[in-house]
């Protein structure tokens, strides 16, 4: 027999929410299997472009300033100057198309306004977190402040933290009830629950934090706030796939998944693509329902697509570091 | 220069991707670009002699038959065909040999030929690899990742043990038996050859070994790095040939110990012939293991459990799971999950590191399997094969298959099929897994899916089968025993109990 939550959903009606087993081994081993894809050639490269146009660039530091944002931002357009990519294109004789720009830029809610000015016009998306974010440990009023801000300052994308305090409290009502009235706080903006797995403490509780974020109404679903050194691993990624799987097979409705901190290399980048295809499926193979929360990912993304196109490798002084 | 807005390059990638021509309105894994493993490190010659008494010896049947690469159908070389007369030199040989010298050969020595030979196994790994895989067919990522690491480290452990025989059985004293005739299978070739010799030369036995018919290369392979490791002479001795062969093989008056890996059919026959005479004999045969999933379980890992249980190797396993007992409340959603899953295996090209499964090792068994198949969809049941992929038009291959809602009375839930097709039957309680799981006239193995280790417990010491794997399927180790009950044969490989069947234990 399987055991259930009863969650009070927000139109009054109980829901028991299943507490779905996993087993750590056998998701290891099946997680594993992804590493062992070997992603040449055309496959690759279409990776490649397609992990670039997946990425959050993220700035989350106490130290951040509008310059350093409109300067990452300008990296968020052309990740390496179209000039000079045209330039290598043409010298290699290869006819392949531009380096796409990232999905969205990430920041703190002071810095929105900013980002919103600087990213005008390109449809690179304003990702802000909120929430108190990376704890978590403010009063809700405080959180929706802190929502309502960074929408009001034009972000249209939310990345919130979950109560991992009443989530271990086993206050899990609490927890849903808060991501209800975050996500109605986000209005159109799109909304994105930090389940912070490293913290979570088993595959288990990242799989129900991962159905209550989705019950509660998260577009999005997302690994970690990358200020704790556990971050985004393919287990864990592996789980939540899972649970997105099964609620869509439920309810028809897709819910995006975004691991974050971590991921540093486009070999890592691939496996994870192959996860989602092979778990998900091509639906979820576009920015609008995958993204990495990375940073330092993005030049060995480009840095891969010059070694696909030359047949060899740049010195990493190729690529401007933001 | 035109600047790419995000929302432009988004739709540029989901449309055309790089120019190149990948379609993308299918799903991106059924596009891997081919990733294939170079075929340059392995050298086949265009024929194989018999490797007796540490030399390349011409049969007197003057005898060759081809071996193919099932994948594509190419003839890869021509093997020996040993008769009665080679058989008898073959045996002869050993006997001198262990008479000789590995009778007087210290468990010291023995153990550092065994570690030799484990090593230069592993240096010869690659090559080993992809030429299991090219006379077998199975995928180039199960030999490199599964055959190979095994084959060495059935060496390596059983190296441990050739000169701490008096530890193993405490108390006793251990002799070896003299000569063994081994006889191995087509399906993890090289990997039994190392199953039968390993503990064979810890033991102080001497080995003549009859290598599967379409399988012999990696075997040969083997008595090369024998020589290689400066075995001596006629310890190991590995002929090639059919049926037949083996029959003179097991039959020889002078072997004193007979193991056989293969069909039960044959298994039967052999234990006919050994009956009478003082040969000792272990036999490893057929199975229909039952794979249980209770509710309580991980589901999403327990059907890779079952994908791995029934579909790794082809379904060449002589355990693997093939018979599913699923519990009747998830029984819908595991096979809705399951079919989802089998949409994402990749069968094809055995040499490409992105295939699951690869070719059925011959003609004749791609027909047995497809008869059987035939045979199920005119009984009841459901049968499914996932609608991605497209088989080569060239090779033996099938699409992993199963039959839904099977009784436990049809055709396919009774028979071996050894093939990628399962069969799935529901049970109610777990009185009901355990009866159904032991209602077979096999016993090799069993697996257990529930996160409920009393109940694991429970199920696993009620049923009769050899090897019982908890949440997990198909995982192999040289120190633990393998062997089955009733028709999947007797005497335990691998392990302390492994060492057993070659030792006169007094």
């Amino acid at each position: 027999m399987r055991d259930f939550i009863n969650i009070k959903m927000p139109n009054g009606s109980e829901k028991p929410l299943p507490l779905v087993s996993v087993d750590k081994v056998g998701v290891t081993e099946r997680a594993n299997f992804f590493t062992t894809r070997s992603i040449k050639k055309d496959s690759k490269l279409w990776a490649l472009y397609t992990a670039i146009s997946m990425v959050d660039l993220t700035t989350l530091e106490g130290a951040d300033t509008d310059d350093r944002v409109r300067q990452m931002c300008a990296k968020a357009i052309h990740p390496v100057s179209p000039y000079l990519f045209q330039e290598m294109c043409r010298q290699s004789g290869a006819a392949v198309e531009p380096i796409p720009s990232v999905a969205a830029v990430c920041v703190y809610p002071n810095r929105v306004k900013t980002a919103v000015a600087a990213l005008k016009g390109t449809g690179i998306q304003v990702a802000s977190v909120a929430t108190g974010f990376p704890a978590g440990q403010v009063a809700l009023d405080i959180k929706l402040q802190d929502v309502k801000q960074a929408v009001e300052a034009g972000a249209s994308e939310i990345d919130m933290v979950i109560d991992r305090g009443a989530f271990h409290s086993g206050r899990y009502q609490d927890v849903f009830d808060e991501i209800v009235a975050i996500k109605t706080a986000c209005g159109d903006a799109h909304l994105k629950v930090i389940l912070e797995t490293g913290e979570l403490g088993s595959l288990e509780k990242v799989r129900f934090a991962s159905d209550l974020a989705i019950q509660a109404g998260a577009d999005f679903i997302k690994t970690s706030t990358g200020k704790i050194p556990s971050a985004a691993s393919l287990p864990v990624t592996l789980v939540m796939l899972q649970a997105i799987s099964d609620h869509y097979q439920a309810t028809g409705r897709k819910v995006g998944m975004k691991p974050a901190g971590g991921i540093r290399t486009a070999k890592q980048a691939i496996h994870y693509l192959c996860m989602v295809s092979e778990v998900l499926g091509a639906e979820w193979m576009n920015p609008q329902m995958f993204r990495f929360g990375a940073s330092v990912l993005l030049n060995d993304l480009l840095r891969q697509v010059y070694k696909q196109i030359t047949g060899r490798y740049y010195y990493t002084k190729a690529f401007s570091l933001d | 220069m035109k600047t790419e807005t995000a929302k432009q390059g988004r739709e540029t990638m989901t449309k055309k991707s790089t120019g190149k021509n990948l379609d993308l309105s299918k799903e991106f894994h059924q596009h891997y670009a081919p990733s294939l493993e170079s075929r340059e490190i392995v050298k086949i010659a265009e024929r194989y002699e018999l490797f007796i008494g540490g030399r390349w010896v011409k049969p007197q049947t003057k005898e060759y038959f081809p071996t193919l690469n099932p994948a594509t159908g190419e003839v890869l070389s021509q093997l020996a065909r040993a008769g009665a007369a080679d058989v008898d030199l073959a045996v002869k040989t050993a006997r001198q040999a262990y008479t000789k010298v590995w009778s007087k050969t210290s468990g010291r020595d023995r153990s550092r030929y065994l570690f030799r030979i484990a090593r230069l196994i592993q240096e010869r790994s690659r090559e080993l690899a992809v030429l299991e895989t090219i006379d077998n067919g199975k995928p180039i990522k199960e030999t490199r990742d599964v055959d190979l690491p095994l084959v060495a480290a059935h060496f390596f452990y059983n190296a441990g043990w050739a000169d701490k025989l008096e530890y193993a059985f405490p108390g006793k004293k251990v002799a070896p038996l003299g000569v063994a005739a081994q006889v191995i299978p087509w399906n993890f070739p090289l990997l039994m050859a190392a199953w039968k010799i390993a503990p064979a030369l810890a033991t102080g036995n001497t080995v003549v070994l009859k290598a599967a018919e379409t399988t012999s290369l990696t075997a040969l392979a083997l008595a090369e790095i024998c020589a290689q490791a400066g075995l001596p002479d006629g310890v190991v001795n590995i002929i090639t040939g059919a049926g037949e062969t083996g029959a003179a093989l097991v039959n020889h008056p002078d072997v004193n110990k007979v193991a056989f890996t293969g069909s039960t059919e044959v298994g039967k026959i052999i234990a006919r012939a050994i009956a009478p005479t003082k040969k000792r004999l272990t036999l490893e045969l057929g199975g229909k293991s039952a794979h249980m999933i209770f509710a309580d379980a991980a589901i999403d890992q327990a059907v890779e459990g079952i994908i791995n249980g029934i579909y790794f190797n082809q379904g060449h396993v002589c355990c693997a799971g093939s018979r599913l007992l699923v519990e009747e409340s998830v029984a819908d959603e595991v096979v809705r999950k399951l079919k989802k899953r089998m949409e994402s295996i990749r069968v094809g090209n055995p040499l490409d590191k992105n295939t699951d499964i690869g070719a059925i090792n011959s003609q004749g068994e791609l027909e047995k399997i497809k008869k059987l198949v035939a045979i199920g969809k005119q009984e009841e049941g459901e049968f499914f094969e996932p609608a991605s992929g497209t088989l080569p038009s060239k090779g033996y291959f099938h699409k992993p298959c199963f039959f839904n809602r099977v009784a436990s009375s049809s055709t396919l839930n009774r028979v071996e099929i050894f093939g990628p097709v399962l069969t799935i039957t529901t049970f109610r309680t777990p009185e009901e897994a355990i009866s159904k799981a032991n209602d077979t006239p096999y016993g090799l193995a069993a697996g257990i899916w529930s996160e409920k280790g009393s109940k694991i417990h429970q199920v696993a010491s009620a049923l009769k089968a050899g090897v019982v794997w908890a949440n997990t399927y198909n995982k192999f180790d040289p120190t633990s025993p393998f062997g089955g009950y009733n028709e999947s044969g007797f005497g335990r490989e691998g392990g302390r109990h492994g060492l057993f069947p070659y030792l006169e234990v007094k």
